[in-house]
């Protein structure tokens, strides 16, 4: 018992302080990505034909790229001759309607809250059933790792519980393949109303990269409605977490404003040599001491 | 005597036509006599040859260090089992007569895999009607009879958050005769949908066939492409493939240290190596911007580079992680209530897992030196020899002991392999692949041995493409440690192996 205590001074204290620290995310986090379509050429669709998951649509009405879909590749980016797309580390991208997933202009319409009278269940309690429908273990290794010492989910009052008779909800992984279907539908119909939805990655919201095939159904809307969508391949550990604490309104006003990710001509020159938030690129979330020692950016 | 087979090297390509063509009872001959020969089956599998289905064999010479390959064509839709007689196939045969409709006669368990029609309608291994579909998880349980004997069904949706799959036990109170797990509901038909590629999704694919194996897959596939383009990898690209492969195999098994001090109520190791599981996803996270891994490991190389910075940066993060982990998983074998559980529990022996042909940890868990790294070396490994962690005992410690002497060990490779990059490009143009040929791609992914092998066709596209995940080999080596153990210490066998279920399902 001694060395277990010993080995816990030793480990220290690792819980980060979302939401009220901003995490810095790695330089070269493929985050909330940004278009600029005044850069594109005249007819020109090489981005949307690299795209693995014809995620987006270079058409004449303008470029469009869908969070749903995308695998956060760097298809489309090595792909464009004119730096059109690029990558921010901005975490932040769960919506509340699917179409929301679609990015245009320089805003991101960010999930809301839910209404009152669901909040008023759920705002300091969230029971999730979770269910693995074609997932590959990527997005459930992420949501599962909410439950660790490092994000500590159940400070939050959420919580991933063993039946989907004790939940107040689901969180779907995966394409929903033909061999889960069933399973999903019954877990859901077993999950006492009201009752809400969440769709976590690629997979769960468009079928991801296995979209088409005739083994799955394209994401969890085929089966059940969805309240809640969290983009990525899989998402970051911390995208699931802001989406959950803004379904839930634990963020306060102003973590609640619209992202806006940012983008100078600084950091396209940043960006270019590789360089973006190269200064904090040497802080990472969630390890070493809360006031990391400042450090000399990496130069290549 | 042993027919000539086409011996070849891991991560090589040979033209078709050099490939033996066997008579059926010589093939036979080959994959039965594999074990008596030092020999493993590394992949067995259907591809359609005109009306035909032609049966291919890729067998391993871990003492030589190569692989032997040969195939048949079968004129008749049945064949002799194999699998009474090397019990290693049992599953491939299987899987062959689910995609194919090849009935294996004598097969003593004949059951579907994945639970997908067959991909010859009019052919079909348990005689359905064209057009009918079969229901997942409906097949015939092998039954105990007796009195007070109980079935205890669990699955396809767990407890925990993990994939779907279904276990069946024959118990007699705690005590569990049998367990028979039935898989198939994270099928999304990834194999068909590589066959007339390379296309633009078969990267992604390769990166999502087991998510917490992204590296390991993705390079199986990368060595593929490069072995029929003719042209290897950069030298440096290689030895941060060899990095990545490294830190993947840290993350996940700190992490099954800790899920498993979990299971036997052991909360300090549990906690802490779930933190550090996660400092080493974001180590990787530092050298590609994904904590898996995805967009790293492409053809000819590696898609992003480490500068100095980045790599003093790595090092001190593999220096605190090291210590801490170090601390956290000697706390399990110091803690007699951690050893009591593990000892003795979900044993296997030696032979019980040659003859499965078990692979990666489980394998090693049981004195069984299989390790790709060492004995089927591509890349940065034919330079950097690893020794092979083993121990004998087959039990849950034994499988988690050899995962923390791998953790020493991948930790120092790593330390090593920073202070010594190769300089130059960390990535070449592949060519594309040649026509007509075959090549096979195995890896030591942190499960074990992956194994990929395509054949192209005369435009040089993929006329088929198999993929053996090392759960493939193993899940029926966790079927047969929980035999007489108690149903209570599932979990923590089960957690012991810690097995794919879509590395499985595809």
């Amino acid at each position: 018992m001694w060395r277990a205590l010993l080995g816990r001074i030793k480990q220290g204290h690792r819980t980060v302080d979302y939401p009220a620290e901003t995490p810095i995310l790695p330089d070269r986090f493929r985050g909330h990505p940004i278009l600029d379509p005044a850069r594109c050429e005249q007819g020109c669709r090489t981005c949307a034909d690299a795209c693995p998951t014809d995620a987006i649509s270079a058409l004449e009405g303008g470029l469009s790229l869908d969070l749903g879909r995308c695998l956060f590749c760097q298809d489309c980016v090595d792909a464009c001759p004119q730096g059109a797309i690029h990558y921010t580390t901005e975490h932040r991208m769960a919506a509340r309607r699917r179409e929301d997933l679609i990015i245009r202009g320089p805003v991101f319409e960010r999930a809301q809250a839910l209404d009152k009278a669901m909040l008023r269940l759920f705002h300091r309690s969230l029971k999730l059933r979770q269910v693995s429908a074609g997932g590959c273990n990527g997005c459930e290794a992420e949501v599962n790792v909410l439950g660790t010492i490092v994000f500590d989910l159940g400070r939050f009052g959420i919580q991933y519980v063993a039946s989907p008779r004790h939940a107040d909800g689901l969180l779907i992984t995966g394409p929903v393949t033909e061999n889960m279907k069933l399973a999903l539908k019954k877990t859901y119909d077993a999950v006492p109303p009201p009752k809400i939805v969440i769709a976590v990655g690629a997979c769960a919201i468009s079928g991801g990269p296995y979209a088409g095939h005739q083994e799955q159904h394209d994401g969890a809307r085929s089966v059940v409605p969805v309240d809640l969508f969290i983009p990525g391949c899989p998402p970051h550990p911390l995208t699931i977490l802001d989406g959950l604490l803004a379904l839930l309104d634990r963020l306060g006003p102003e973590r609640m404003v619209n992202v806006v990710p940012p983008r100078s001509p600084e950091d396209d020159e940043k960006l270019r040599w590789g360089l973006a938030r190269a200064e904090d690129a040497v802080k990472y979330l969630g390890i070493g001491p809360k006031k990391a020692p400042k450090q000399t950016p990496p130069k290549e | 005597m042993t027919p000539a087979l086409l011996r070849m090297a891991n991560g090589s390509a040979a033209p078709l036509d050099q490939l033996p063509h066997l008579e059926l009872d010589a093939f036979r001959e080959v994959v039965i006599a594999a074990r008596s020969r030092g020999r493993r089956v590394s992949a067995l599998f259907g591809v359609p040859r005109g009306e035909a289905i032609a049966l291919y064999v890729v067998l391993a010479d871990d003492d030589a260090g190569l692989l032997e390959c040969a195939f048949t064509t079968l004129a008749a839709n049945r064949y002799p089992s194999m699998t009474p007689l090397c019990h290693e196939v049992h599953l491939f045969e299987r899987e062959i007569a689910e995609q194919w409709g090849l009935l294996p006669e004598g097969h003593p368990w004949l059951k579907p895999v994945r639970f997908h029609s067959s991909y010859r309608p009019e052919h079909d291994a348990w005689g359905r009607p064209a057009g009918t579909t079969p229901v997942v998880g409906i097949i015939d349980f092998f039954q105990v009879q007796g009195e007070e004997i109980h079935e205890v069904a669990v699955g396809p949706v767990h407890a925990g958050v993990i994939e779907p799959g279904h276990f069946r036990f024959q118990c007699h109170g705690e005590h569990v005769y049998h367990l028979e797990i039935s898989l198939g509901y994270q099928h999304r038909g990834v194999e068909r949908k590589l066959v007339a590629g390379p296309a633009k999704r078969a990267i992604h694919y390769m990166e999502t066939l087991a998510g917490d194996t992204t590296v390991g897959h993705a390079t199986a596939y990368c060595q593929i492409l490069e072995a029929l383009g003719g042209r290897h990898a950069t030298p440096r690209g290689y030895a941060l493939r060899g990095v990545a492969l490294e830190l993947e195999r840290l993350a996940n098994h700190t992490g099954d240290l800790g899920a498993l001090a979990g299971d036997v109520g052991f909360l300090p190791t549990a906690s802490f190596c779930g933190r550090l599981r996660g400092d080493f996803l974001n180590m990787t996270a530092v050298v590609c911007g994904s904590r898996l891994g995805r967009g790293l490991v492409r053809p000819g190389g590696v898609a992003f580079d480490l500068g100095d910075s980045r790599i003093t940066e790595l090092r001190r993060r593999l220096d605190a992680a090291e210590r801490d982990v170090r601390n956290a998983v000697q706390l399990l074998w110091t803690a007699p209530t951690v050893m009591a559980r593990f000892e003795d529990t979900g044993k296997l022996t030696t032979d019980l897992a040659a003859e499965l042909g078990l692979v990666g940890p489980a394998a090693r868990a049981c004195g069984l030196r299989r390790d790709v790294r060492k004995t089927h070396p591509t890349g940065i490994f034919q330079l950097i020899h690893l020794p092979v962690s083993t121990t004998e005992s087959g039990d849950v410690f034994a499988r988690a002991y050899v995962r923390w002497l791998e953790i020493e060990r991948s930790i120092e490779y790593i330390r090593a392999q920073l202070g010594e990059l190769p300089r130059g490009a960390v990535r070449r143009d592949t060519p594309t692949p040649g026509r007509g040929n075959l090549a096979v791609s195995l890896v030591e992914g942190w499960r074990g041995e992956i194994c990929h092998v395509a054949l192209t066709d005369d435009l040089g596209r993929f006329g088929a493409y198999k993929i053996v995940d090392p759960s493939f080999h193993n899940w029926t080596g966790l079927a047969m440690a929980l035999r007489d153990q108690q149903i209570s210490d599932f979990p923590l066998c089960n957690k012991s192996f810690n097995l794919s279920y879509c590395g499985h399902d595809l």
